[in-house]
């Protein structure tokens, strides 16, 4: 997508609304897309055991959805940037004993300075990145590869073999993982409301904006008087945060920690944002779309134990359930954009 | 994802050919008197005392898993008893040939026992064995390595032990019949395999004849894979009695679960469980009973079994005795094999006794 670059240049007003306008729509179809993905896995699953879609299975699937759609909409703000955070898993983890540690040292701790400290770690670790990749200008693959380590060699070192269980967490804070509000449990609501905030922000605010422009073309955004290293520090930052705010909602759904808690999580991350029609290069897709996908890929996890499909090849199915998402969405975008053209061919004669 | 859980409960992979060991392993407390069989074994009668001041090393499968570390204290323990030096290395990470570096360091530094729990029965033999040459004595405990690489195993209980309680555990807590299922770890375990298989084997006995096992899921060891097998265990059989979960993660992870939601109480639970990650879901009735073996125990006797070899006690031949500590006297069974006992039932009268 080069709307931003294009836009800087005087064509003619009338050219670049519609090019914005049969971009938005390719965005919506994108999120349709997936969309209609996921509401055929769940058709086909209920009409093989109805019961999967009684009141406290539909809880159970917002619950696992989540964590990974938190992380992935921390991951899409970064992924729309042209970069990629990699250690968002150990960045849970480290958050997600950092709660449990908190209650332990202090069992009768508000449940808010929980969420404080856990965003609090998951913001110094963001930050630590961002400022890895925007100030040494290394590559956010490889310095978040690093920090994958480093954060969860920290989180080693600090747990030391320890296991935080269900028993020494205040009564208060493990309801937060099972009560619902209006038949919403309560810790989706969080990945409902953070959802919506970033959403917003990317969609109507100037610097949100900017990240796309970023993601589309980094040495053009530059040239354009966008600050590059500080909106990509500042995506970075907020992206850690949120996984800080995951490892919070791990602690309180779980129950059990100990140091290895989301290890590996950042390839399913990437793997929502990706289905959801984020283009890993940068420069296009949606948190809604991120979200969609997080939710598709945890809403398989859940489906096919009920579908009864055998553990030895549960793990290839989901495989093979990724690719025909992503195969389903190039097909979609592939014929939007022959559409787009056709358009264009036709105006510009 | 998380490859580094799986150990926690990859117990013995050579659980399997244990069976003869249930007979000499129980019985020992009874004979106390007899003086060791092996009659042989001039050294054992004189000094039947450990030496003081022997260097004991344990190296765990991983340092950071809380399983090992409580297993590591309960070895701890016994090495102060008998006033050794204890030592605790080990890999971050529980691959195949990660101890082996681990193992050569120990020889050099002349341990005189080498308490291992073994992350694969071939990779770490050779070190082992020049380990053995420079005069220590090694023993396995938790996992095995080839029987004639180490002096003696620890191992904590048999998989017919395990079978046979988990069975009964469930079959009380449903009144003796009615639909049943398996939540295991990872499909390609080992020693879950091995149990299931034995499970199954004991749920052919006529007590069991209204008991049905309808399927086998495989939670990897993993916290949300747990819930969603769970989860979908329960929507696919409505009339589900009771779940058994041998693995430490399943059986927690399916207990955080149905304490939250409306099957808590009326879909039974037990399986293999720390009394510390359980405490919770057996106070709030989610949980009746469960059991495990004490991992510090384990620790504690391979240490004992460790410094008696050391100390010219016992040799590792069949049917040599030693005494453990607090824990009381062991033999020796065949192929080098000692066996911790039959695993503790853990239910809301016993549960606060214990800390690990």
């Amino acid at each position: 997508m080069t709307t931003t670059t294009r836009a800087a240049a005087p064509p003619p007003p009338t050219r670049a609304r519609g090019d914005v306008r049969g971009a938005r729509r390719l965005f919506v179809v994108r999120e349709l897309g997936i969309a209609l993905a996921l509401v055929l896995l769940v058709a086909v699953t209920a009409v093989y055991n109805p019961r999967f879609l009684n009141a406290q299975s539909r809880k159970d699937l917002m619950l696992g959805a989540t964590i990974l759609v938190v992380l992935a909409v921390g991951q899409a703000i970064v992924v729309i940037t042209r970069n990629v955070d990699l250690s968002v898993g150990s960045v849970l983890g480290l958050s997600a004993f950092a709660t449990g540690k908190l209650f332990v040292a202090l069992p009768d701790a508000p449940i808010v300075l929980a969420f404080l400290a856990g965003i609090g770690i998951g913001l110094l670790c963001g930050a630590v990145n961002g400022a890895l990749i925007a100030l040494a200008r290394v590559p956010a693959l490889v310095v978040t590869l690093g920090t994958l380590y480093v954060f969860r060699g920290i989180d080693y070192s600090w747990a030391a073999g320890q296991q935080i269980n269900a028993a020494d967490m205040p009564g208060g804070f493990k309801r937060l993982g099972t009560q619902t509000l209006l038949g919403i449990p309560v810790l989706a609501l969080f990945a409902i409301v953070v959802l919506l905030i970033a959403g917003f922000y990317l969609r109507s605010y100037r610097s949100g904006r900017e990240l796309y422009a970023i993601g589309s073309d980094p040495a053009a955004a530059r040239l354009s008087g966008i600050r590059v290293g500080w909106r990509v520090f500042t995506a970075m930052t907020v992206c850690g945060g949120l996984a800080g705010l995951a490892g919070v909602l791990y602690a309180a759904r779980f129950g059990t920690l100990d140091a290895a808690a989301g290890t590996g999580i950042e390839l399913n991350v990437v793997a929502a944002v990706v289905v959801g029609g984020v283009a890993i290069f940068g420069g296009s897709g949606s948190v809604y779309g991120a979200a969609l996908g997080a939710v598709l890929l945890s809403t398989i996890g859940s489906a096919l134990p009920v579908l009864r499909i055998d553990p030895f090849w549960q793990q290839a199915v989901v495989g093979a359930l990724i690719l025909a998402a992503i195969g389903l969405d190039r097909a979609l975008t592939a014929r939007i954009a022959s559409r787009l053209r056709g358009r264009r061919e036709v105006r510009g004669a | 994802m998380r490859g580094m859980r799986t150990p926690r409960m990859r117990l013995g992979a050579s659980v399997v050919a244990l069976s003869a060991l249930m007979l000499s392993a129980t019985a020992c407390a009874s004979d106390d008197g007899d003086t060791p069989a092996a009659g042989g074994d001039a050294s054992a009668g004189a000094s039947g005392q450990i030496k003081e001041g022997l260097s004991v090393a344990f190296l765990p499968k991983q340092v950071n898993n809380p399983y090992f570390t409580v297993s590591d204290n309960g070895g701890k323990a016994a090495v102060e008893e008998f006033k050794g030096e204890y030592k605790e290395v080990g890999p971050s990470e529980a691959s195949a040939s990660s101890q082996v570096s681990y193992i050569n360091t120990l020889t050099q530094q002349g341990s005189d026992v080498i308490a291992i729990s073994a992350n694969d029965p071939n990779a770490i033999c050779g070190a082992v064995n020049q380990a053995r040459q420079g005069g220590a004595k090694v023993v396995t405990f938790d996992s095995d390595t080839n029987k004639d690489c180490r002096d003696l195993f620890i191992n904590q209980v048999t998989a017919e032990g395990i079978a046979e309680n988990q069975v009964k555990l469930i079959s009380d807590q449903i009144g003796g019949e009615g639909k049943i299922a398996i939540l295991s770890a990872t499909a390609n375990a080992t020693n879950q395999n091995a149990w299931i298989e034995l499970m199954k084997a004991e749920l052919k006995k006529p007590e069991y004849s209204k008991i049905e096992l309808v399927t086998t899921v495989y939670g990897n060891d993993e916290d949300q894979k747990s819930f969603q097998e769970t989860q979908g265990l329960l929507s696919s059989y409505p009339d589900l009695k009771g779940i058994i979960s041998p693995t430490t993660v399943g059986v927690a992870a399916a207990a955080r679960y149905l304490s939250g939601s409306q099957y808590k109480g009326k879909v039974a639970l037990t399986g293999l469980g720390t009394p510390n990650q359980m405490r919770e879901f057996v106070k709030d009735g989610t949980v009746k009973n469960f059991a495990l073996w004490s991992p510090a125990d384990l620790g504690y006797l391979a240490a004992y079994a460790g410094a008696a070899l050391a100390s010219g006690m016992i040799t590792g031949k069949e049917g040599e005795k030693f005494t453990a500590g607090k824990l009381g006297e062991y033999t020796i069974g065949a192929d080098g094999v000692v066996v911790l006992g039959p695993p503790t039932v853990f239910d809301a009268a016993n549960i606060d006794q214990f800390d690990f």
